[in-house]
């Protein structure tokens, strides 16, 4: 169809333009934003395959959360905003374009159309479900995997904070021997007062009450 | 009607870049963790692309997977990093030389 081609050819050229910006530029806050432009056109190019789920999840998780780490991190680090100096730069030039231009004509070859032209994508109904067509397989066939997932993802959240947290100095903790060691002296106290005239009430004490903690 | 071998162009292209960028920017290792989820981005897109030809979901169940592992392997790269860069004070990859390997 017309418009789907249109579509494709206009997010394909964003993904790849963005992609090369994201490894020309030089500093590191545009190259996270356009790396955020580079999924969000993959997520587009992902709806046209119908995998309408992936496509979401990509954006919340990785343009949501990941992206958001990234930048978080990039600021978090204070570093010297720009990323490369252009000596380098050009001089690993050659370099990289030989390896990519290598790389893709082999992958060129390898994926030209001679290969692949007898697949065609078939055409599904109008209440064709993907989440229900994923979520089928997905926790029948491949309920363990799933499982294995989500203790990575667990593995992953203690490793990040143990990594990342600060050990002692700056970190409010509780002494637990000190507390346990502290006795009715050390934190009690009363005081002799004269009462007062016209008020039977005792007032024992001092202006707070030390012995909350006891 | 887009064919197979479109999309996988694109992908290839894509990874492309991304090999290039590793290369040409080799100081700045929070570039190239970017340039690795790029690669992993079009080897996802190839994933789908087939899953769709092959009118098969598996290629999605593959990429679901790829996208949590890449989100952990992420955390734990930036945390490293973290913890690198307040050592070192720097996150070049040339300085990193401290075991002399």
């Amino acid at each position: 169809m017309y418009i789907e081609s249109l579509v494709f050819v206009v997010f394909s050229v964003m993904l790849i333009g963005s992609a090369l910006a994201m490894i020309v530029s030089r500093n590191t806050i545009y190259s996270a934003l356009f790396l955020v432009a580079c999924f969000v056109a993959s997520s587009v190019l992902w709806l046209l395959l119908e995998a309408e789920f992936l496509a979401l999840i990509l954006i919340f998780v990785y343009v949501g959360a990941v992206m958001t780490l990234f930048l978080f991190v990039v600021m978090l680090l204070n570093m010297d905003i720009v990323s490369h100096e252009k000596g380098a730069f050009v001089r690993y030039l050659p370099v990289g374009i030989v390896l990519m231009l290598g790389m893709l004509a082999l992958m060129m070859y390898v994926i030209s159309p001679t290969h692949f032209a007898v697949l065609t994508s078939v055409q599904h109904p109008a209440d064709y479900s993907n989440i229900k067509a994923l979520g089928a397989v997905l926790y029948t066939q491949y309920a363990y995997p799933v499982e294995v997932t989500s203790v990575i993802l667990l593995v992953a959240i203690i490793a990040a904070v143990s990594l990342a947290a600060r050990h002692k100095g700056n970190r409010r903790s509780q002494n637990i021997d000190v507390q346990l060691a502290a006795t009715k002296g050390d934190r009690l106290q009363v005081l002799k007062m004269p009462s007062e005239k016209f008020s039977g009430a005792s007032d024992i004490g001092g202006p707070e009450q030390p012995a909350r903690g006891e | 009607m887009i064919s197979l071998s479109t999309y996988l162009s694109v992908s290839a292209v894509l990874f492309g870049i991304s090999l290039a960028g590793i290369i040409l920017n080799r100081k700045n290792l929070i570039l190239i963790l970017m340039c690795i989820e790029l690669m992993l981005l079009s080897v996802n897109t190839n994933f789908i692309a087939f899953s769709h030809y092959l009118n098969n979901t598996v290629g999605q169940v593959f990429v679901f997977f790829i996208l949590a592992v890449a989100a952990a392997e992420t955390a734990i790269g930036l945390a490293i990093l973290m913890v690198l860069f307040r050592k070192r004070n720097s996150i070049k990859v040339e300085e990193l030389n401290i075991l002399k390997g």
